[in-house]
């Protein structure tokens, strides 16, 4: 190991911390002595998960009283460097909030910050891998200026694996004066309902796109993801023309996913939503255009209209039931 | 009500990409204006709009050789546009860019700055917040509704399980993502019209930046770039009725069902 510290941004996500953050923390400790973490909020209560992932510290900025996390998080962040020395890197989960805090740390310290991380290897100093063009390359970067590097990974990059540490020492972060910047306030706050599974730990997902023809045939998705006890997930061009909410997107800018099997109807494959689903167990597609970027990819490649192949499909799945 | 746009020319997207000798992203072809651009551009168009007048000032960094993307921002109603072209610029990373945003929004007060989420070129994601951040001011990402309320400007901010309404004082940033509002298609008369809007242009040394941005202000190299281990294409069926069985029988195979 050639890193002494590691810094990760433990984000607090409804009574524990992120996925992404905990998948963070599990490779963190492959790559350095001491992995320490960062919260707020309620995150500051999660020691006992913070050391179970192997952080011996967790830095907890305290009640942010409705404050968007990027400007506070950050005051406080520069204030840890200033007060205990810099870590060789941080690393921040690639949600919203992370890359605000990224972007506001990076302008704060005058340091880079490398996103769309997929994988973290030591090589006699820290290499980060990217994948571009749709993943079809990936690019290995590396910093080569003064730390702390920032590093904003993606979701699904790494396992999450407990190591069953002792609960982490928790350490008071304030923030300080956060002057105007810091004066975006989250007034209220809308959880859009689903039922089932959550799109991103689903076993099996079934998405929909522009092949639907009309926001009306998505309930062709939902019925099928819930026969399959799996989730429904939507390409971008659906989500932007407003068929269905944000929270299905699955792509670059959406939510990776990872099931077991994932079906893509009507979904032609651009690079932006391959992304997002390529590391899915298995692949089926079913899309009208046999040309389509998504058969490349896909285990089993059905040439067809979703408009046939789908409702065929849930009866046969109702007669089995 | 004056608003500036921070906007980003890139190839084609529909175009395949590659990186030039240097692993920059090759740009050498036609430039358009970015798609996840035109949602700014119609926001600001509108919000003006709303407050009963005012400017909208486009924003941008890169080539000046071809301009055509800024003429469509331009076309679409935006009042002016200023681009920061510079040889010493290439091999800027987020950071950089930002600075020399933020040092053109700098000369002039805005109520409002607004951004793509991302680009559709490069993604990092960031520019936009580190340029709030090097102007002090607040920034609210992920805008899927935007509205200005007398000094404070109200979003609907994108969350993992919802939005949030997020509301921050003028001035402020904002990043909003696509389908917030419709973008307009240009008239003729907008198109004729953006060929003699103001469009300046302006080099590092104009911004006094010289040796703080481009190449000589990145601090991160690309070490290697390798193709990625492809998924083999499995098997492909024309559905002759037979579709819905197929998938079945495959999902068997699998133990889904």
């Amino acid at each position: 190991m050639t890193l002494s510290t590691l810094w990760v941004l433990a984000e607090p996500s409804s009574g524990s911390f992120s996925s992404t953050s905990l998948e963070l923390l599990s490779h963190a400790r492959t790559l350095a002595t001491t992995v320490e973490a960062v919260t707020w909020g309620e995150g500051g209560s999660f020691a006992g998960l913070a050391g179970e992932y192997g952080a011996s510290t967790l830095y907890d900025v305290g009640d942010l009283a409705g404050a968007l996390p990027g400007v506070p998080v950050a005051h406080a962040i520069e204030a840890l460097i200033a007060g205990h020395g810099a870590p060789d890197a941080i690393l921040i989960p690639a949600s919203y909030d992370g890359r605000d805090v990224a972007g506001r740390l990076s302008a704060r310290l005058d340091r880079p910050v490398l996103t769309n991380v997929t994988g973290l290897v030591d090589d006699g100093g820290l290499l980060t891998e990217h994948p571009v063009f749709g993943g079809s390359q990936t690019v290995t970067a590396k910093f080569t200026g003064e730390g702390p590097g920032l590093i904003v990974v993606r979701a699904k990059s790494f396992a999450p694996e407990p190591s069953g540490g002792p609960a982490a020492t928790v350490v008071a972060a304030p923030a300080g004066d956060t002057g105007a910047a810091g004066t975006a306030v989250i007034e209220t706050s809308h959880v859009e309902e689903r039922t089932g599974p959550k799109l991103e730990d689903a076993t099996v997902v079934v998405s929909g796109g522009r092949g639907l023809g009309e926001a009306s045939a998505f309930a062709l998705i939902e019925e099928l993801a819930k026969l399959l006890h799996g989730a429904a997930g939507a390409s971008r061009a659906i989500v932007d023309a407003g068929w269905v909410p944000y929270s299905h997107q699955v792509g670059q800018t959406g939510k990776t996913v990872k099931p077991l099997v994932y079906i893509a109807c009507g979904i032609s494959g651009a690079t932006q939503h391959m992304v997002g689903m390529k590391g899915s167990k298995n692949i089926v597609a079913i899309n009208k255009d046999s040309e389509a970027p998504i058969f490349q990819i896909a285990d089993l490649g059905i040439v067809g209209d979703v408009h046939t192949v789908l409702p065929a499909l849930i009866e046969a799945l109702k007669a089995r039931s | 009500m004056n608003i500036a746009v921070c906007v980003k020319q890139i190839p084609d997207p529909a175009a395949p990409q590659s990186f030039d000798s240097s692993n920059n992203l090759n740009r050498s072809g036609k430039l358009i204006l970015d798609e996840a651009d035109t949602y700014g551009v119609e926001m600001a168009l509108q919000l003006v709009d709303k407050a009963g007048g005012g400017e909208v000032t486009v924003v941008s960094m890169g080539s000046a050789a071809d301009v055509a993307g800024l003429r469509t921002a331009l076309a679409m109603g935006a009042t002016k546009a200023v681009i920061v072209s510079d040889d010493s610029l290439r091999g800027s990373d987020a950071l950089s860019t930002a600075k020399v945003l933020a040092a053109v929004l700098k000369r002039e007060s805005f109520d409002l700055i607004l951004a793509a989420t991302e680009s559709s070129d490069g993604y990092t994601g960031t520019t936009p917040v580190q340029v709030a951040e090097l102007l002090g001011l607040p920034s609210i990402t992920f805008a899927k509704a935007v509205a200005i309320d007398a000094s404070t400007v109200k979003v609907s901010r994108q969350t993992e399980e919802g939005y949030d309404e997020v509301a921050a004082r003028l001035p402020a940033l904002v990043t909003v993502t696509a389908g917030v509002v419709e973008p307009r298609y240009s008239s003729f008369k907008g198109i004729m019209a953006a060929k003699s809007k103001p469009l300046e242009t302006l080099s590092v040394a104009d911004l006094g930046l010289e040796g703080q941005v481009g190449a000589a202000g990145a601090r991160e190299e690309i070490v290697s770039v390798v193709a990625s281990e492809s998924r083999q294409a499995g098997e492909k069926y024309v559905d002759e009725g037979d579709g819905a069985e197929k998938v079945v029988s495959f999902l068997e195979s699998i133990k889904v069902l």
